[in-house]
């Protein structure tokens, strides 16, 4: 009884002592020493040994190691498998969305009036930044998602319509002095047509190869900006851009100003409300958009293309023109949220639109369930709302983030929301919602 | 049967992969109304034969016309809406579409004012499908995936219907079944059907002409009870087949 119990510890903790040298060899090298200019020597370069940090270092790999073989390795019943089955199953979350969409929606029109009666106008400034922001992102979700979650193209470089929405507006608004309300539709416009100039070069690639252009089209558009120096203003970026005015009536103190003409003390904050409830109807425009054009041939045209291509044409339909219009209709309401940006932050550089936006914003359509809308928010919520939720933690906050992208993958490999409903079923007959229970393909 | 203009009028067709060339000038013709079949081994050509009438890959010289009008170097979506429909080699449904968003995808391009009609007509055909219209394609047994490429096929009303492979990788009691489906869509709807296919004893019995195929080129042609009376064709397609 006794002993095979022991030798199972023994056999444990055997297996976190190996754990624990090879951390040891590696970490005295990795952690133990650091190269740096010593003090007292001249400013030359010495070596600072650091035992103490590679002692915990070693202490949390035996340790680390020693639990998990304990509890999943080389367990009878393995903890995972435990937890893993509170994690509810895709199939029970079909309703989920029924529910989920009204209660987010009616969350996000009370939204900053829950908040400034609570915190006040000045408490509720952040929070309201935040929900602008978390609101962006799902714009940008919802946008992509058409690219790759309904037509299945796999779109590294979709910051660059973001890019493209957001110089459109500034440099037409320092040019031209157009208003936002003009520029909000050529912005979407030019970014619609950036999308097919995108589109034509990679009508033949799929998968891995179109990613690899994509991700280039992204750079090229931030290096373009970058280096155009008399037109863009390179890194020093477009400053002054105009904020956009409630139909006409400015957002300043004093006559004439939106307090005044509705009677209201002036406050800041009624801006930064204006601000929210424009990307909320922006982002839901964006949505229905997308769920009408899922009912319609357009939008079956796309699914049925992510299936399968040679099938597609075989059914007689135009590949071509099915991918553009994804490309371009991704790309269109990625230019809107563009300008929404140039226009809420009054100032843009190509900073704004490095490579890890892109990834940002694809990690979010593929941790929500490619080609689910509702999944999008929540993941969108999740991640940005957690990017800032963590900043207490500073330096560790990727850490965390990185090992919350893992964890859900690992349990949830094709996203948080993986039901696919279908877009048409017979009359009378039920449409059940076709779950990845099912079927558990793995690939996205 | 027959009228003096073939529907489908394959002549002198030569195809290449870049410099590989996969036809040597194939001339074939399919009658309305004529189910006609085309057998061969791995890599004789024949489904780059199917390729090649559908438009992709494109011939690099001979003509392809159907009812009278040359489609040689039309783009592949255009030929596929002119009453041509197509079940392609290895079923190459949706898999994560429902059923009947499958069927449905089948008659979007298509000028096809009776849809209820068609979709009534393919669940006659296959009861199976209509059993299983909710359930996403890929869930299908491997029958039931051929069946619900051939009702996709269907759904745009063609007037001709290019078979490639159905039986490919289905049981004898399965294959039975769809070559049945043909014969009663040939014979029921007057539907024209062309149909490549390895399983060469099934197919000459159902077919009314067949054409074997080597390296690339037509090397007999005949009915289909003349063919499989041949001492060469049994020698070479049908060891083992008649099942």
């Amino acid at each position: 009884m006794s002993a095979p119990q022991e030798s199972f510890l023994v056999s444990c903790a055997k297996d976190a002592a190996v754990g624990g040298l090879i951390a040891l060899a590696l970490f005295s090298l990795m952690i133990g020493m650091q190269a740096d200019v010593a003090t007292g020597l001249g400013g030359q370069l010495g070596i600072t040994y650091r035992w103490g940090a590679v002692g915990i270092a070693v202490a949390v790999v035996f340790a680390g190691r020693l639990l998990l073989n304990l509890f999943v390795w080389k367990a009878d019943t393995p903890v995972t498998r435990t937890l893993g089955s509170f994690i509810p199953k895709a199939s029970s979350v079909v309703g989920l969305g029924k529910y989920a969409m009204p209660i987010f929606l009616v969350l996000a029109v009370v939204l900053p009036f829950l908040l400034t009666y609570w915190l006040g106008s000045r408490g509720s400034r952040q929070y309201l930044d935040l929900a602008i922001l978390v609101t962006t992102y799902v714009m940008l979700g919802w946008g992509l998602n058409i690219v790759v979650g309904l037509a299945g193209l796999l779109d590294l470089g979709y910051v660059a319509f973001y890019a493209v929405g957001a110089y459109s507006y500034a440099l037409l608004a320092q040019y031209f002095g157009f208003s936002f309300w003009v520029c909000l539709p050529l912005a979407g416009i030019l970014a619609a047509f950036w999308g097919i100039i995108l589109g034509f070069p990679v009508l033949r690639l799929r998968g891995d190869y179109l990613a690899i252009v994509t991700l280039a089209f992204g750079e090229i558009i931030r290096v373009v900006l970058l280096n155009w120096y008399e037109f863009t203003g390179g890194p020093d970026g477009i400053t002054g851009i105009p904020r956009p005015s409630f139909f006409g009536i400015e957002f300043e103190r004093g006559e004439g100003g939106f307090a005044d003409v509705f009677g209201l003390e002036y406050s800041s904050i009624h801006r930064i409300i204006f601000l929210y409830y424009l990307i909320l109807i922006m982002a839901l425009v964006t949505n229905f958009v997308t769920m009408r054009l899922r009912k319609l041939p357009i939008g079956r045209a796309w699914e049925a293309l992510r299936e399968d291509e040679i099938a597609c044409r075989s059914l007689g339909i135009n590949t071509t023109n099915t991918k553009l219009t994804a490309f371009a209709l991704g790309a269109m309401f990625g230019g809107f949220a563009g300008s929404f940006f140039a226009t809420r932050q009054g100032f843009i550089s190509p900073e704004s639109f490095t490579f890890i936006e892109s990834a940002v914003i694809l990690a979010i359509v593929v941790l929500g369930g490619l080609g689910s809308q509702i999944g999008v928010v929540i993941a969108a919520v999740v991640m940005i709302g957690g990017f800032e939720f963590f900043r207490g933690l500073e330096e560790y906050r990727m850490l965390v983030f990185g090992l919350l992208m893992v964890v859900i993958m690992v349990w949830r490999p094709r996203g948080l929301i993986s039901v696919r409903r279908p877009s048409i079923a017979l009359s009378g007959g039920k449409a059940s919602v076709i779950s990845a229970d099912l079927v558990q393909e793995g690939h996205g | 049967m027959s009228t003096s203009q073939p529907l489908l009028d394959v002549r002198d067709v030569v195809t290449h992969y870049g410099k590989i060339v996969a036809l040597r000038g194939v001339d074939l013709s399919v009658a309305s109304g004529e189910i006609v079949t085309l057998i061969g081994a791995n890599g004789a050509g024949k489904s780059t034969l199917m390729m090649t009438i559908c438009g992709s890959p494109k011939a690099t010289s001979g003509q392809v016309y159907f009812d009278g009008e040359e489609i040689t170097g039309l783009p592949t979506h255009e030929i596929m809406r002119k009453s041509i429909a197509q079940s392609p080699e290895g079923r190459r449904i949706f898999p994560r579409m429902s059923v009947m968003e499958n069927l449905i995808m089948g008659a979007e391009t298509a000028s096809n004012a009776d849809v209820d009609g068609s979709l009534q007509r393919v669940f006659d055909l296959f009861p199976r499908l209509k059993e299983r219209q909710n359930q996403r394609g890929g869930t299908l047994s491997g029958g039931e995936q051929q069946m619900l490429a051939i009702a996709r096929a269907l759904m745009s009303k063609p007037r001709l219907l290019l078979l490639d492979e159905p039986s490919l990788g289905l049981a004898p009691l399965i294959v039975k079944q769809i070559f049945d489906a043909i014969r009663d869509l040939n014979q029921g709807d007057g539907l024209t059907v062309f149909l490549v296919e390895q399983n060469a004893y099934h197919a000459l019995k159902l077919a009314h002409r067949g054409y074997v195929m080597v390296n690339g080129k037509i090397t007999m042609s005949g009915t289909g009870k003349e063919l499989l009376a041949r001492d060469d064709v049994k020698a070479a397609y049908l060891e083992g087949g008649a099942h």
